[in-house]
């Protein structure tokens, strides 16, 4: 299987996805993590490990095992996958922090601090299950964080502050948690599809033998066939650090125009509003950008700045969107300054007002600046995509609409439930493009790290 | 690099290097010598005029500002000028010179810059200059002669303009020059001053106009920056500049005749893949990384505006010894801020066109006013009467918290890959 791949850099997230032809058979993202190697490594691990199972749905829709309702099988396969690689990875956390505590100053507390992280693991892998389940929502998909909030809930349960405390509970997740997310674990399809196929046939009881043998022998080839990586192009902030030669990398403007395209092909203007800056392009019929806006040295009202709102509110970022949503009146905000972001809030609730409503405010805030980059860049023309992470935040999305409804009248807007990829996908279209050279070998998708 | 090569490089650098620091020195050593300093601005500047008293020495607080933030000497300055109540829009040149002042006006050389005993206020396409010399004038208590240039509002240059700049050369400016000096004005030395700046400014505009080869063996940006430093600075009109150009231009000729392209701070550019047309000032505080991410994607300046700051040579003008007051004026009305946007919007295209450019890009300055006007539609307007795609960047001349690298590389970059991709298309 001749095979493309995009990767896309990005400030907060990196995000990669593997290319047959015009299809996109698989998309992996994780955080950026201040290490773009490790990163580009888990993105790549993760769209392979989609890839396989793109291909495992494909060959579970050919041979439909005895009535089997494949996405509903899948969702629970996927789901019970990633239980696995979690357990994998909170294992690890375990052995760090254990041997951590080893090492804290006042040797008689070592013991009690072994206990309690014992105790504190058997909590977090008891939630697991809950954590995993279909169609459940979760403040993020990231191990950092999805084992972060667990352990601080149970630290804090377990602490005690004669002895061992929070803040040394803390600690030791600290000190771990960098060298989980930067240690390269065996998080790939092959080596934990076994488990999780098992846990998800028990689910489904009334499958008959055959039937399980089917889809066993499905999955089996899925985790073997061979992926062939023909080209590879980067794109995003992190871009230079890709082992890649100069031709295969692009700008994430041109990935955005080009991805943008593809997603939806009579766009003419494109916003990407991105962790740390925001784009205003417009594009041709090909979608060649023609011309293109960018914030300059700050990132006020980008991604990241929602990203500090959150940590003031003590929220995640997926949450904010939501919440404005139920505001009833919309608070004015001047300054979208990262910096000061959480002065404004806070003047704000001193003030009186409801979180929701300066919340309202600020998606507002934030997206009143992307309109001044569409002014510049030469207006909204139809058909209009929002791409990026902020696009599939509700709240800046009815603040967009209402302003481009104000300033230039109908458009259609394009939003795609995977718009954080656009420029990943435009990266795997250029991958296409470009004529195909001998590349540095792509890293194996089984030496991924953490997701 | 030929052995000839390096050596028909070293001459005109090399002559360049000791005529400024030639110059410093003098400033250095005027109160010993009895020279008296002139400060003055770079667009509009009557060097020849200046010179024409041998007891005078004209001092260009823009140049020390840009020179010293090259020596990475200018956050400090701005933000010392800052606590003196000076706000964070004021443009950065002024702060800059603010600063340097306030502590001791050690100018770029590292020596000290004498008091002026005149501010020749030669307010030319730029309000700020005004608000400048004020207070350079509160705070050296020094005179200062007004030469108020009109803007070329309506895109040309009328008899009534030019009478009123003579008069004003005649009635405040000279005047004013003579009491300092203590010298009487003698016009034939205008004259002969004038014939040797026509000389160079052939000269000038040869090197300049040498982009039009391909590959160019200039920079008509970067590289410029140090092709017109004599021309709009204190050496206009003297032996040195003419021997400075006429250096010059020997060296781009031979560049030419050997089908090279332009000298980098990092030896010569090898494969020429972009020719932009460029419109702004540079940044001086990050000078050298600003040009590397030029040529290191093989993009060369063809043409600049900001090569035209102290007079658009290359449109015909040029000093005048029949008509020497008339022409100063003439000289003054025609430098490139003192146009209106339509005019800049003409010159740019015409740019673009004439020197077979394949992008057009502004490089906008946060805090100066006279450039960034009008920048966006200058953009627009030359996007579409040339059909190639226009390129936005943003920093500033001296202040360093206004350079932001990863974002102008990231621009940059994006800029000239859409230029590559067009020109695929258009394949």
């Amino acid at each position: 299987m001749k095979l493309h791949v995009g990767i896309d850099l990005g400030s907060t997230t990196t995000k990669a996805v593997v290319m047959d032809g015009q299809t996109i058979l698989g998309k992996g993202i994780t955080n950026s993590r201040s290490n773009y190697d490790a990163a580009c490594a888990i993105a790549q691990t993760e769209a392979f490990i989609d890839t396989r199972f793109s291909l495992l749905h494909q060959a579970l829709e050919r041979s439909a095992p005895g009535g089997l309702d494949v996405p509903a099988f899948l969702a629970q396969l996927e789901v019970n996958f990633r239980l696995q690689q979690f357990v994998n990875q909170l294992d690890y956390l375990a052995e760090l922090a254990r041997e951590e505590a080893g090492k804290v100053r006042f040797p008689k507390l070592r013991e009690p601090l072994r206990e309690r992280l014992d105790a504190l693991f058997q909590g977090i892998a008891g939630d697991a299950e809950q954590i995993f389940q279909v169609g459940q929502a979760k403040r993020s998909e990231f191990f950092r964080d999805l084992a972060g909030s667990a352990y601080m809930r149970h630290a804090e349960a377990l602490a005690d502050p004669d002895g061992v405390s929070y803040d040394m509970l803390v600690n030791i997740y600290d000190k771990c948690i960098i060298r989980v997310e930067n240690q390269v674990l065996d998080l790939a399809f092959e080596s934990n599809i076994g488990t999780a196929l098992e846990r998800s046939l028990a689910a489904f009881p009334r499958l008959a033998g055959p039937e399980r043998e089917t889809i066993a022998r499905a999955a089996h080839e899925a985790g073997e066939a061979v992926l062939d990586v023909v080209n590879s192009v980067g794109t995003g902030y992190g871009r230079a650090r890709l082992p890649f030669p100069k031709e295969q990398i692009r700008s994430e403007i041109l990935c955005h125009g080009l991805g943008a395209h593809y997603m939806y092909p009579h766009t003419a203007t494109v916003l990407d509003i991105g962790g740390q800056d925001t784009k205003a392009i417009q594009v041709d019929a090909e979608g060649i950008v023609t011309s293109f806006q960018m914030n300059d040295r700050c990132a006020a009202g980008c991604g990241r700045y929602l990203g500090y709102i959150a940590d003031e509110l003590n929220m995640g970022v997926q949450e904010l969107g939501p919440l404005a949503m139920q505001s009833e009146k919309s608070v004015r905000i001047n300054s979208t300054c990262t910096v000061f972001a959480g002065a404004e809030l806070r003047e704000r609730l001193n003030n009186g007002e409801r979180r929701e409503d300066i919340l309202r405010g600020l998606h507002r805030a934030i997206v009143l600046r992307a309109m001044s980059l569409l002014a510049r860049s030469g207006g909204v023309e139809d058909e209009f995509t929002f791409t990026g992470g902020v696009a599939n935040n509700e709240a800046a999305v009815a603040a967009l609409r209402e302003l481009i409804d104000e300033n230039y009248g109908a458009r259609t807007i394009n939003i795609s439930p995977n718009s954080i990829f656009t420029g990943a996908v435009g990266a795997g279209l250029f991958a296409q493009m470009s004529r195909a050279e001998p590349i540095p070998e792509p890293r194996k998708a089984s030496q991924g790290a953490t997701p | 690099m030929s052995e000839q090569a390096s050596v028909q490089k070293e001459t005109s650098m090399v002559l360049q290097k000791e005529m400024i620091a030639a110059h410093y020195k003098a400033l250095e050593e005027a109160p010993q010598t009895g020279k008296k300093l002139v400060y003055t601005f770079v667009p509009g500047n009557l060097n020849e005029l200046i010179r024409c008293f041998d007891n005078l020495l004209p001092v260009h607080p823009e140049i020390n500002a840009l020179q010293n933030a090259m020596r990475k000497r200018t956050g400090k300055m701005v933000t010392d000028a800052e606590k003196l109540g000076h706000s964070e829009d004021v443009c950065t040149y002024v702060k800059a010179d603010i600063g340097m002042l306030r502590s001791g006006n050690i100018g770029p050389a590292g020596t000290k810059i004498p008091d002026p005993d005149l501010l020749l206020l030669s307010y030319t396409g730029c309000f700020t200059f005004m608000k400048w010399f004020e207070l350079l004038r509160e705070e050296y208590n020094a005179p200062v002669a007004m030469l108020h240039t009109p803007y070329q509002g309506d895109g040309m240059i009328t008899d009534s303009m030019r009478a009123y700049v003579v008069k004003q050369l005649k009635e405040e400016v000279i005047p004013k020059l003579e009491k300092v000096s203590g010298e009487k004005f003698d016009i034939d030395k205008l004259r002969e001053l004038m014939r040797r700046s026509r000389q160079a400014e052939d000269d000038l505009v040869a090197v300049l106009e040498s982009a039009r080869n391909r590959p160019s063996p200039i920079d008509a940006y970067f590289g410029a920056v140090y092709y017109i430093g004599p021309m709009f600075s204190a050496f206009r009109g003297l032996e040195s500049s003419v021997e400075y150009y006429r250096a010059l231009r020997q060296e781009v000729e031979w560049r030419v005749k050997q089908g090279k392209g332009p000298i980098t701070p990092e030896g010569e550019l090898g494969q020429e893949r972009y020719r932009l047309v460029v419109e702004g000032p540079p940044n001086w505080t990050s000078f050298r990384d600003f040009w590397k991410m030029f040529y290191e994607e093989g993009a060369v300046v063809v043409a600049s505006s900001y090569a035209k700051v102290g007079g658009l040579y290359d449109q015909g003008f040029r000093h005048d010894p029949d008509h020497p007051l008339e022409s100063l004026a003439d000289y003054c009305f025609g430098c490139y801020t003192n146009l209106n946007l339509p005019g800049r919007v003409a010159l740019l295209t015409k740019y673009v066109k004439e020197y077979g450019a394949d992008g057009f890009l502004i490089n906008s300055i946060k805090s100066c006013n006279s450039f960034s006007a009008g920048q966006l539609l200058i953009l627009r307007e030359v996007e579409k009467r040339t059909g190639i795609a226009g390129g936005f960047i943003e920093s500033d001349l001296v202040d360093p918290r206004y350079f932001s690298g990863a974002n102008i590389k990231n621009r940059l970059e994006s800029y000239l890959q859409m230029v590559e991709q067009k020109r695929k298309g258009a394949a």
